[in-house]
Formats: C-alpha cells, sequence, structure tokens
C-alpha cells in the first residue's frame, strides 16, 4: 500500500527525513573550527559539545559511538569531522564512513584552527552542494525508525499525550518499524510491566540486569531525589513520586513486546519496541536514541519541556491546556481535549500521525522552527 | 441533571481505573467545591467535596487513606500516606511519599 510518504534512502538502507551536512567536533576545543566551517558555509550544521579529551574505557566507546550515529544518522548527507589530533578524528571518521555516509576528517595540530577551517569548509561546501542534489523516495511507515521519551512530564502526561503517543507507536510496529524506549530510572515502580512484556526470559533477564545497576548507581550516591527526580517541574505539575511519573511514563510504550535491550547509542538491530539503556533527562536521551539511528522522535510534555535535537526532528505534544495555551511556539499538537473527554484517545493518535505524516515529508518542527539543536552527550563518569 | 446528549456530566477530574485511591483535577478546583470525577476504564462517576484548592493536572483524593496506607493510582501502589487523607483532599508530596525512594 503507498503511503505517499517520501524519505531519504541511505546506502546502508536506512531511511532518513532530512537531508543535513554536518560538521561534528572529536573534542571540545575542536568547536571552534567546527563552528567556523559553518559559519562560512550556512547550510552546514555544526554540532559542538563539551567533551572528548581524555576519556577512556567505557565511556570513552560511548562517546566514539554517539559521534558515530550522529554523523551516520539516517538524517545526514554527509558528514566533516574536526579534532585536535589525527588519531581518534579518523577513528570517528572510519565508523562512519562504514556506514556509507560520505564523510572527511581534519585535525587541527601542526596547522592551527584558521587553515583548518580552510581545508574543511572546502570539503563542508562540496558536500552541501552534493547533498542537494539528493531525491526523496516513496517510503513506507515501517521503515522509519521512531524514538519516544517525555519530559517536565505531569499528571497531564500519564492521563493524555503518553496514551496518544502509544496509539503511534502500536501502528509504527504493526507496520514492521522499529521504535526505542528508554529513561531507564524513570520506569521504577513500574519496571515489571516492562519485564513482563519482554519477548523472551534473555531479554527480561538483560532488561532487569540492566534496570537494576542504573538503581544501583543512584543508590549508591545516597542523595534525596526529590527535586531530581520527579522534577521540580514535575512535582509542580502535580506529580509526587517516582512510580507516579514511571507509570504516566510507560503508558507511551504501547501494547507491544520488548524485543531487544539495546546499550546506551547502539544501533538496534531487531524491528519492534526496543528499549535502550539511558539518561532520563531529555537531551541527554534523545542524543543517544539519535547516534542509534532514530529519525523522528515523539515527545509527550505536561508543564513544558522545550527540547530538541539538532538532527532528529522532535515533536512535541501535551495534554494540559495550560501549557497548550501559554507555550503554543512549542507544541506541536495539543491533546488536552482528552482530559476534557472531547476526543478520545484513538482520535487523539490519529491527530499525532498526521503531525508525524507532515513532519516526515517536511514540515518544521516546534523545535526545529525555534533553533532548538541540543546535542547533549551522555559522560559516564570522570575524565582520566 | 441532564441524562443524555454526548456531556452528560460536566467532570473536574478523572481517575484511571475504579478502585484507585486518586484522580486527577482536569482544571482548577476550589475548595469547598462539589465535584464529580469519570473513571476512564469505566465511565462511571463519583462525587466529592473539595477539601482543599487542587490546582490544574493535581491529585484530589477520592477514598480515605490512613497514614501509611499505599496509595494506588492506575490500578497500581504509587506512594505510602504520610498523613490521613480524606475523599475530596488535595493529594501531593505533604501527604505522600515514594515507595521507592
Amino acid at each position: 500500500m503507498a503511503s505517499g510518504l517520501t524519505g531519504y534512502r541511505r546506502a546502508n538502507g536506512r531511511v532518513g527525513i532530512r537531508n543535513y551536512v554536518v560538521v561534528i567536533p572529536v573534542d571540545d576545543i575542536s568547536n571552534a573550527a567546527a563552528e567556523g566551517v559553518a559559519r562560512l558555509v550556512p547550510e552546514a550544521l555544526a554540532i559542538p559539545h563539551p567533551y572528548g579529551r581524555l576519556q577512556f574505557g567505557e565511556d570513552l566507546e560511548l562517546h566514539f559511538r554517539t559521534l558515530i550515529g550522529a554523523g551516520s544518522n539516517p538524517n545526514v548527507a554527509a558528514a566533516v569531522v574536526i579534532g585536535i589530533e589525527p588519531n581518534w578524528t579518523e577513528r570517528v571518521v572510519a565508523g562512519i564512513r562504514a556506514q556509507g555516509t560520505p564523510v572527511e576528517g581534519f585535525s587541527i595540530e601542526r596547522h592551527g584552527d584558521l587553515e583548518t577551517i580552510r581545508v574543511a569548509a572546502r570539503a563542508t561546501q562540496k558536500f552541501v552542494q552534493e547533498a542537494g542534489e539528493l531525491q526523496r523516495e516513496p517510503i513506507e511507515l515501517g521503515e522509519i525508525m521512531l524514538s519516544i521519551k517525555c519530559g517536565e512530564s505531569d499528571t497531564t502526561t500519564g492521563l493524555a499525550s503518553c496514551p496518544t503517543v502509544a496509539q503511534v507507536v502500536d501502528k509504527v510496529v504493526d507496520a514492521g518499524g522499529t521504535v526505542l524506549f528508554g529513561e531507564t530510572s524513570e520506569l521504577t515502580g513500574g519496571e515489571h510491566l516492562i519485564a513482563e512484556r519482554c519477548i523472551d526470559d534473555d531479554v527480561r533477564r538483560r532488561f532487569q540486569e540492566t534496570y537494576d545497576a542504573y538503581i544501583r548507581m543512584i543508590d549508591e550516591q545516597d542523595a534525596d531525589l526529590m527535586g531530581s527526580q520527579p522534577t521540580q517541574g514535575n512535582i509542580r505539575g502535580g506529580l509526587s513520586t517516582i512510580e507516579e511519573k514511571a507509570l504516566g511514563n510507560i503508558e507511551k510504550t504501547g501494547t507491544k513486546p520488548v524485543v531487544d535491550v539495546l546499550e546506551p547509542a547502539v544501533a538496534p538491530t531487531k524491528p519492534g519496541l526496543n528499549f535502550m539503556d539511558t539518561s532520563s533527562a531529555a537531551a541527554e536521551c534523545i542524543t543517544l536514541m539519535m547516534a542509534a539511528g532514530a529519525v523522528i522522535h515523539l515527545f509527550p510534555t505536561g508543564q513544558g519541556n522545550i527540547v530538541g535535537n539538532p538532527i532528529e526532528p522532535v515533536i512535541k505534544l501535551t495534554g494540559n491546556p495550560l501549557t497548550a495555551s501559554t507555550m503554543t511556539e512549542h507544541i506541536d499538537l495539543d491533546v488536552s481535549g482528552l482530559l476534557r473527554r472531547e476526543i478520545d484517545v484513538v482520535g487523539a493518535g490519529e491527530q499525532l500521525m498526521t503531525v508525524v505524516e507532515s513532519t516526515i515529508r517536511g514540515r518544521r518542527t516546534c523545535a526545529e522552527a525555534l533553533g532548538h539543536r541540543e546535542f547533549v552527550l551522555t559522560k559516564l563518569y570522570r575524565s582520566a | 441533571m441532564p441524562t443524555q446528549g454526548r456531556c452528560v456530566v460536566i467532570h473536574k477530574f478523572l481517575i484511571h481505573n475504579e478502585g484507585d485511591d486518586v484522580g486527577v483535577a482536569t482544571e482548577d478546583i476550589a475548595q469547598g467545591e462539589d465535584v464529580v470525577g469519570i473513571f476512564m476504564d469505566t465511565g462511571g462517576q463519583v462525587q466529592v467535596t473539595a477539601r482543599g484548592a487542587v490546582p490544574l493536572s493535581h491529585k484530589i483524593a477520592v477514598h480515605a487513606l490512613r497514614e501509611g496506607d499505599e496509595v494506588t493510582e492506575y490500578g497500581l501502589r504509587v506512594g505510602i500516606a504520610t498523613a490521613d487523607i480524606e475523599p475530596g483532599s488535595y493529594v501531593h508530596t505533604h501527604n505522600i511519599r515514594s515507595a521507592r525512594w
């Protein structure tokens, strides 16, 4: 059945809905050069970040995986990588090249910023011109990798916006698509519901181990979490406990089995609903899911989290009428009619699917139009 | 009270499941107001008198709870009462806490 949807089919077979040329700094001190390139070639998108020096072990692997995943996300046509020295720069370049994405790398030592910007800008210009020639092709909904995560939740999230997202999640999974959810700590109180939905004992065991390890990390800090998880915004919005927040959060995962458990920023290999071990902080979580290849994100909010991502469009919906009326420029879909029982959840799901389809076709989300480009790397521990 | 048509009752709060101890205000509720809630799973109704102001998206009790009782929402435990709670009470961090952390 023709979906009427179009997208960019990439070398590795995955489908994108945007066509960016990105300039990726390997490390914090290469941000200036990356941003310098993007100033000379304005259609290119620099994605600065604060890390990449003296990281080691699992934390370093996650750093590389996130940068490589960003450069090879299906929404990216080509990538330019700039690092302070050639070795780690080449490591990121090789990872992106292995996915088939056109890429070139440059390092600053023995050249300086200005010379690096000069040569990198020439490569970037060429990529931008070539990206403009890529054509959208017909695609099916099931070729889309979707990610979901809510933020600044309140009790309307569990009543309205999360159940609305669940409608689309189930549809995408039924169409053969892949959906990522995460927020490990934010399952607390409902983690058994996710465990019950794991497709087999192996996935269930890996889910439980992942969940337990995250909670152990939190417990080891021996700190009061009130105000952090739940956040001050959650509490202002009426959420009283982590359990209450979690049960609202889980509403958005729909009804399908959990087919796999993924490390942060690891690309899924199984279609269906995948759990990824992530922080519950919005920008960190979305960045990890984008790096795993997700091309469109559904973000239910209660009190009005305004997050975006440079590579993965973020669609926001709210069931809170106060948020919908006071933050119109951030809200792509108002489902507060569910609270007034003017619409039902199936109807709300259909409205959200219409927004998803128009976003796939090229309509900019609120976060895109407002320039919300939060590229936030997850850091597992202190650098050496 | 009208008994037919689409909007039979103007509700001011919604409760996820029959059996839940709390519902969610879908608009601001004033202290002393008699308010109707609708159970989302059954469509059934409950009426309480608000014992305190309950802002939009905050919770109102539909059952009495004693200090130490489990608090149920979504048909599951969402916390523990830290004070006695009466039907119509405003329910938040001042009278319930997490059972997990």
